[in-house]
């Protein structure tokens, strides 16, 4: 409890900071992965080909590596600069943190929609065609609320890998729970121990969402 | 194109209209990757001297030397993860409250907490030595756990009658376990198990942050040398590929796999397979 | 048949990858000065030394990625460096030439490890003597004076002293001593700290400009500084101080009163400026000599 309490300055933003990268980088990757999943599903081929490409390159790679790529060599192509972050080199690294979990992320996203999608069969579609209904009615009544039951399980795991990637970002200048551990060996607290009081922190945040999960998935297994 | 559901086969307007939009999208995306491959060309990412460095001998043994790091820790971990997974699975699934409990708390704590973090705990908490230790421990326990899930997600989908006909002919609860259950439901779930691998293999990165020699570690160390002229761009463009590479060919793998299971007709269809969803899903 | 194929291909364009492979290294660099091996050298009561007998060859830890260090070529494979030069000085009069020495690149965090296991004899690699250390092992030394100091653009004038990195971004590697230094003392604000994961990240940052200057040792600034005397330079206001000593078997008082020996005739007769010259000294900062403290 003394190492929680004593580096409570330590803790207090990695915390917070862990919880920002999460839910911006979320909200991010659930819009950009929506979309790429509209390009996969689309009926232009190019549109298909691109988002095929996005999301083979983006899953095969590590998130260490687009980290990577974001710190150093993104620069290079010159289409931001460091001043334009108000000369605050934190809201820097944590733009390229939150672009980096955003753009993997969204990839996996991209995956779960477009497999919910799939799960509707295309009589549903071509029944409510046949009603007369339009487009918008057959997506917001017919198909999105279908799909929504096969997604939203395996969306909660795609979240959850999420928030634990953010710990990456320790290799990268933006300071979080993962790079809590890096700073106490400095003050000589037990490493072992501090280490601990952040995993906790990850299982008290995981375990509900889990239990969601689990719930959600039991509860629509039964209701198809 | 397979129908979608979301759009009708399209007539002759539509078709017109889905022309343009590839017209459209064409030059957007040539536009786009022009524009990045033209900005990298002029910092000079593609000059002669920033590629260089693959020519000389020892910095292409040290590359391989830093693969088969990535690939030693990958095997040693894949193996160890599927021992792991097994046999919490089977625990899982134990009548006893005793042995069941545990399993499952052992499972959901490996999988709740970040794989940085586990690796942090055994190599500086704990102290387990050489880093390599410490990645596959990592490995092992996390993957493990996902695996777990799936193998059990896999036992439970088989058909009841499958154990039933198998305590029917006398055998007992670890033999139905061993014998007829877990190996169908490997079977059944090699597509998740295969993309799990994928995840595992992409997560034997995350060793470069504690000195662990593996590809990652040393294109970062390639890549900051400045007799190379600091070659970031290049080095992660190789590396990159590297990885895509090994990680297409165990999909590629899994594919295989999947439909030579097809032709053999020994798997049981099964008529859902939520876990496979919620791993592919799981990083 | 088609995984043989794929094997097969494998094999084959790995096989011409190494095939083609070039030797050498790609830029020249200035050879450091010879040392004349003594002959006939006795350290009695030594058992380190007993064991480098023995051996027929010296195991010297050192670091790998620090240029004008201690730093291994990656091409060649050879290691130089001020650190290299230091350690195969003490080598050449205890016996040993180039060609009896073996390297081990060992990081800071094993250190002592390497040296309580006598995996190593002695290491050279910016060791700082301080009193928890020598509960562990025991230096000789310090054969350099460091301290934290500043690399910043050699353009950049503003940068004059750890009292003018306000508003400045300054960078080293994650929860190191000198950026705790940096953040307890305030001398830049919290979000113009940069924390990566090794120094020549953050030197690739200053070179793009993300940052406005790089805080360590200024004995690990110079190395780079050396590597590109047009494009940096070392601020040289050391606000910290940073004894670099030889680590070695603890109890052997023998082998390290031999080595203090041997580092007082170098830093007395020359050797010592000569070795500076052609490693740090590159960088345009001049040298301070460093004064022995034997225990």
């Amino acid at each position: 409890m003394d190492v929680l309490l004593d580096n409570l300055d330590l803790y207090g933003p990695g915390f917070l900071n862990t919880i920002e990268l999460f839910l911006i980088a979320a909200a991010g990757s659930l819009v950009l992965g929506t979309i790429l999943a509209m390009l996969r599903v689309s009926p232009v081929p190019i549109f298909r080909a691109a988002g095929t490409l996005y999301v083979t390159i983006l899953r095969n790679t590590p998130l260490t590596l687009v980290f990577f790529f974001f710190a150093f060599a993104f620069p290079l192509l010159k289409i931001v600069d460091a001043a334009d972050f108000g000369g605050s080199a934190a809201a820097y690294y944590f733009t390229f943190a939150l672009v980096s979990l955003t753009l993997y992320t969204s990839a996996f996203v991209c995956e779960v929609v477009r497999s919910g999608i799939n799960t509707v069969p295309v009589g549903q579609a071509e029944a409510s065609r046949a009603l007369g209904l339009t487009f918008g009615q057959m997506l917001g009544s017919i198909v999105l609320p279908q799909a929504t039951r096969a997604v939203v399980p395996p969306m909660m795991s795609t979240m959850i890998a999420l928030l634990k990637n953010t710990t990456i970002a320790a290799g990268f200048s933006v300071f979080q729970s993962g790079s809590i551990s890096l700073n106490l060996s400095e003050r000589g607290e037990n490493q072992l121990i501090g280490l601990l009081w952040v995993a906790l922190f990850f299982i008290i945040l995981v375990i509900p969402m889990t239990l969601l999960q689990r719930s959600l998935e039991k509860r629509w297994s039964i209701a198809r | 194109m397979s129908a979608s559901v979301l759009f009708d086969i399209p007539g002759p307007k539509a078709r017109m209209r889905y022309r343009l939009y590839a017209a459209i999208g064409i030059a957007v995306l040539v536009a786009g990757i022009g524009f990045v491959v033209y900005r990298f060309a002029a910092s000079g990412q593609f000059d002669a001297a920033k590629w260089e460095w693959l020519q000389y001998k020892n910095v292409q043994t040290t590359l391989l030397d830093a693969l088969w790091n990535t690939v030693r820790a990958f095997l040693v971990g894949a193996v160890l993860a599927m021992v792991f997974g097994a046999i919490f699975a089977a625990g899982q699934l134990s009548d006893h409250k005793v042995v069941r409990v545990p399993a499952m708390a052992v499972v959901e704590l490996f999988r709740a907490v970040p794989l940085v973090v586990l690796i942090f705990i055994f190599h500086y908490g704990i102290g387990l030595g050489a880093p390599f230790y410490s990645v596959v421990a990592g490995l092992t326990l996390y993957n493990g756990s996902v695996l777990a899930e799936v193998f059990r997600a896999g036992v439970l989908s088989l058909p009841r009658g499958q154990s039933e006909a198998a305590y029917a002919v006398g055998m007992r609860k670890t033999q139905v376990m061993t014998l007829v259950l877990l190996p169908q439901a490997v079977r059944a779930m090699m597509p998740a198990i295969i993309s799990q691998l994928v995840v595992l293999l992409k997560d034997s990165a995350l060793g470069f942050l504690i000195t662990y020699e593996e590809l990652l570690y040393q294109a970062r160390y390639l890549g900051g040398i400045f007799e190379f002229g600091r070659p970031l761009v290049p080095i992660t463009i190789v590396v990159a590929a590297i990885y895509i590479a090994m990680c297409l060919l165990l999909t590629w793998f899994a594919n295989y796999l999947e439909k030579r299971n097809r032709r053999s007709k020994k798997v049981l269809e099964l008529e859902a397979k939520p876990a496979e969803d919620v791993v592919a899903a799981a990083v | 048949m088609r995984v043989r194929t794929l094997a097969v291909a494998l094999l084959a364009g790995g096989l011409a990858l190494t095939a083609c492979g070039k030797e050498g290294t790609p830029g020249g660099s200035t050879p450091a000065p010879t040392q004349q091996v003594a002959t006939d050298v006795k350290v009695d009561g030594s058992e380190t030394f007993k064991k480098i007998q023995a051996r027929g060859k010296v195991v010297i830890g050192v670091k790998e990625d620090q240029p004008g260090l201690g730093y291994k070529d990656p091409t060649s494979g050879k290691y130089s460096g001020f650190d290299v030069e230091i350690a195969k000085l003490v080598a050449a009069k205890l016996g040993y030439g180039d060609d009896k020495i073996e390297y081990k690149a060992i990081a800071s965090a094993g250190r002592e490890q390497a040296l309580i296991n006598g995996d190593v004899d002695y290491y050279v690699g910016t060791y700082t003597i301080n009193d928890k250390r020598k509960q562990q092992v025991s230096f000789a030394g310090p054969y350099f004076t460091a301290g934290q100091d500043l690399l910043v653009k050699k353009t950049d004038n503003s940068i004059t002293g750890p009292e003018t990195l306000k508003g400045k971004k300054v960078c080293s590697v994650t929860g190191s001593t000198p950026i705790q230094k940096v953040k307890n003392e305030g001398l830049t604000e919290a979000s113009n700290i940069v924390e990566l994961q090794n120094y020549s990240q953050c030197v690739q940052q200053l070179e793009q400009g993300a940052v406005d200057a790089v805080t360590t040792d200024d004995a690990i600034l110079k190395g780079y500084a050396a590597q590109q005397p047009d494009v940096f330079k070392v601020v040289g206001k050391p606000f910290s101080k940073e004894p670099y000593g030889i680590g070695l078997a603890k109890d052997d008082k023998a082998l390290r009163d031999k080595v203090n020996d041997i580092l007082e005739e170098a830093i007395t007769g020359g050797q010592w400026e000569s070795i500076y010259n052609a490693t740090l000294g590159k960088s345009g900062s001049p040298a301070t000599k460093p004064v022995l403290e034997r225990y």
